[in-house]
């Protein structure tokens, strides 16, 4: 049995990467790529607890988390093929025509 | 009870139709005018004042059969106002039925002689639309002198001696755009609003003296007044009594504020003898006689009263002398007539003086009247030359010419607009022109034979002013000078002078008007005047002659029926009066004095008659004087020098100085509306709004405009410094959580 903190460790290394990843790069795949990945890690800690506390709560929970995150990919990448079409780009940095 | 009380009063209760009957007669005139004839209106103003005449018979039989036993009908409540009270009441007694049966007597026939007047009057002056407006005035000033006769109190009395100051103004200025010549000017306005302001001082007088009256005796009412006269100071007596004569001088034109009645003569010449000759100016006379109570008991003031009299008697005399204008002429004569009437109720002959005014009223309308006649006459002569002549006639002939057609077509139906605008145009056409006189008396001559009715009513008229046996003027006078040679010898020559000086004018007028030969082709040509005119002339003619009887003296103690009926009807009201017994000193001298001046005025006009443009013989002899006597001695030019030449350039001073500079420019414009203008502009604007609410409001907005230029930096459109912001936000949070 491998203990809780390894998996509470790896999803904090996982959610650190998806955050760093959505605050540096520019790439809109790759900053929704890293949203999936913060996603995941707190999925990663939340099944982890499931299995610790021997509670089905948490792996259904997790259940809808992936189903609406895939629902969610659906608009988002719909979005960025929309952002594409007109702007041939999808640099966020561009994506500023709301700022004050 | 009921009918002896209607025996008792019998037509008492007719009273207020004195009032009422004229005002019925103006109202129709003035309602339904529009749509009657010239002959309707006549009838309807002829009417209401005959109408006040019955009445006011009416009222002296009820008066006589109750032994003149003053009468009084109240008809409504006027004024109460705390220790004030008082009523409209009409007061019948032996004195206002006299003043009544002469105002609305004489005014009766003076408006049927008006109709016929008139109807010429504003064809001649191109406006025949005023000729109702003539009748509605002249029917307010029967009403108004009704209201002054018949007055029970001050007050009363007072407000027919506005309303008939107004009528008279309202009356001169018939002709308020034009001169007496029809030329476009304000004269005609001038003079009446000169008569108005004359008046106006007097009527000063009579306020305070009303003001003094009251605060003296607590009451207007006549008897009241009357009663506690020997209860009040004799020096308050004499202020009332004074100021009354301020107010008496003003309205029967005395000294020194008589200027007005000649100026007066621009009304037409139905006015000058109604309202300026017989009813109005006696009005003076009357309130004095009306308050004789007062007056009997100061004698100082009755010296004064009878001093102003005799003085101006004699006095406007001597202008008369000089007048070439016929109606000037009668003027300055009535001038001189209210004198003597004057002067007789200031020496206490109340009586004298009374008959003095009826007989006046007779005779001075008469002449008048005569002179209307005259003056209409040479209108029709000159209108008729004109015609003659046509227009291959000299130059300044032929613009005259010129415009009396013009006249003559407007007979015919010109619409009423070109009419109206017609007087400005001619005038200023024939400006240069000398504009015919028809009043000038050096344009007349030998209208004997032309205007014959006129000339014998002219002379009876002349004869009785005159005070020549036995025309009524010679009786009246002669009670006059009687009561003046026993108690005032100063007014007693005095008046014999001014009557020698009234025979010579009259003379004068005589042989100027009458005699010789025409000295104007207009006079060649005159024409007697209709019936309508003469009628109404030959029954004051007949009144001139017979006016006497009313008041015969005792004559070698032999009293003819009709002596002193006058007197004893009189003495009902003013309490028991001497009558006088002829005296053949006083009769002699008058008469002997007035022949003698008429032989004068013979041997200077009559016999060797005035030729034309020949200058008074008078002038050559008597040089500087007749001078003076033609220029009213300047009296006119001294108070335009002594008095409106400083209050004009008094009022200018005070309205360019004291209120252009002082009170606008200064007091206003700088003090009030500078400090405003500081308090605003400096204290309010710059500081409290400027450097205060504005600079707050304005601080708030550009700290907003700051924050929000600061806070718009965050929103910079970068996703990633959003999720940044968003990071650190949970961060925090997550770390207060955990540190908590």
């Amino acid at each position: 049995m491998i203990p809780i903190n390894y998996y509470i460790i790896l999803s904090a290394i996982l959610f650190t990467i998806g955050v760093t990843g959505v605050l540096v790069r520019r790439n809109a795949l790759i900053i929704f790529m890293s949203i999936e990945l913060m996603l995941n890690a707190a999925n990663l800690a939340i099944v982890a607890f499931s299995s610790v506390l021997e509670s089905f709560s948490g792996q259904i929970f997790v259940f809808f988390v992936i189903a609406v995150a895939a629902a969610e990919v659906a608009v988002g990448l719909a979005l960025i093929v929309e952002i594409f079409k007109s702007k041939r780009s999808i640099d966020v940095d561009q994506m500023s025509s709301l700022k004050g | 009870m009921l009918l002896s009380e209607v025996t008792n009063f019998g037509f008492l209760s007719l009273a207020p139709w004195l009032v009422f009957a004229p005002v019925v007669g103006l109202l129709v005139n003035l309602i339904f005018g529009s749509r009657l004839s010239e002959k309707w209106i006549g009838f309807v103003a002829s009417a209401a004042s005959g109408a006040a005449f019955v009445v006011s018979v009416l009222l002296t039989i009820t008066l006589s059969a109750s032994h003149g036993e003053a009468m009084r009908w109240r008809l409504a409540e006027w004024i109460h106002v705390g220790d004030l009270s008082l009523d409209w009441t009409f007061r019948i007694d032996s004195l206002s039925t006299t003043m009544m049966l002469v105002v609305s007597g004489v005014g009766t026939l003076i408006h049927v002689y008006a109709i016929g007047y008139m109807h010429e009057d504003v064809r001649f002056k191109s406006d025949p639309g005023r000729f109702r407006r003539f009748f509605v005035f002249l029917n307010l000033f029967i009403a108004m002198m009704m209201i002054l006769v018949s007055a029970d109190n001050y007050l009363m009395l007072f407000v027919g001696w506005e309303g008939v100051g107004l009528c008279s103004f309202l009356l001169i200025g018939f002709w308020y755009e034009m001169d007496t010549l029809a030329r476009s000017s304000w004269a005609n306005s001038d003079a009446a609003k000169k008569a108005f302001i004359a008046n106006r001082v007097g009527d000063f007088g009579f306020l305070i003296a009303g003001f003094i009256m009251f605060f003296a005796f607590g009451s207007f009412q006549f008897d009241t007044v009357f009663e506690k006269v020997h209860e009040v100071s004799h020096g308050v007596i004499i202020a009332i009594t004074l100021f009354m004569l301020v107010g008496v001088a003003g309205k029967s034109a005395q000294i020194p504020l008589y200027v007005w009645l000649p100026d007066a003569m621009a009304g037409p010449t139905p006015v000058s003898a109604l309202i300026h000759a017989a009813t109005m100016v006696t009005a003076g006379v009357y309130l004095i006689t009306r308050s004789a109570p007062l007056y009997s008991s100061v004698h100082e003031a009755q010296n004064i009263v009878a001093m102003v009299g005799a003085i101006t008697a004699l006095f406007a005399a001597t202008i008369a002398v000089g007048q070439y204008d016929i109606k000037k002429v009668l003027a300055y004569s009535t001038i001189s007539q209210l004198g003597f009437m004057v002067a007789a109720v200031g020496m206490g002959a109340y009586v004298a003086g009374m008959f003095h005014l009826i007989t006046h009223a007779f005779f001075k309308a008469l002449l008048f009247l005569s002179a209307g006649s005259v003056i209409l006459g040479l209108e029709r002569g000159h209108h008729h030359a004109a015609h003659a002549h046509g227009h291959h006639d000299e130059k300044p002939k032929k613009k005259i010419g010129k415009r009396k057609e013009e006249r003559h077509d407007e007979h015919h139906g010109v619409s009423r607009a070109e009419r109206r605008a017609e007087p400005k145009v001619e005038a200023r056409r024939t400006e240069p022109v000398e504009v015919f006189d028809p009043g000038d008396m050096r344009n007349m001559g030998g209208l004997r034979k032309t205007m014959p009715v006129t000339f014998w009513l002219y002379m009876i008229g002349t004869l009785a002013l005159a005070g020549i046996v036995p025309f009524a003027g010679f009786w009246s006078k002669d009670e006059i000078l009687l009561d003046a040679s026993l108690h005032f010898s100063t007014v007693y020559w005095l008046l014999t002078i001014a009557a020698f000086f009234t025979a010579f004018y009259m003379g004068r007028q005589i042989w100027m008007v009458f005699f010789g030969e025409p000295r104007h082709e207009a006079a060649a040509h005159a024409e007697e005047s209709p019936k309508v005119i003469t009628v109404p002339l030959v029954m004051l003619a007949v009144l001139s002659v017979l006016g006497g009887l009313l008041n015969l003296p005792i004559i070698n103690h032999v009293a003819l029926p009709g002596a002193h009926a006058l007197t004893e009807w009189l003495g009902h009201t003013l309490g028991e009066v001497e009558g006088g017994e002829l005296d053949g000193m006083v009769a002699g001298i008058s008469t002997v004095l007035a022949l003698l001046a008429i032989w004068f005025s013979w041997l200077i006009y009559g016999r060797n008659t005035l030729q034309a443009g020949q200058i008074d013989p008078l002038k050559k002899s008597l040089g500087f004087i007749f001078t003076g006597m033609e220029n009213k001695w300047a009296i006119d030019e001294i108070y335009q020098a002594i008095i409106i030449t400083p209050f004009t350039k008094l009022s200018q001073f005070l309205a360019d100085v004291i209120d252009g500079k002082f009170w606008h420019d200064w007091f206003h414009d700088t003090v009030i509306a500078g400090t405003y203008n500081w308090v605003s502009n400096i204290a309010l604007d710059k500081y409290a709004d400027q450097k205060g609410i504005d600079a707050f409001a304005n601080g708030l907005g550009v700290w907003t405009q700051n924050i929000s230029a600061t806070m718009r930096q965050v929103q910079n459109g970068f996703v990633r410094s959003y999720a940044l912001s968003v990071l650190l936000g949970v961060v925090l949070i997550v770390g207060y959580l955990i540190l908590k």
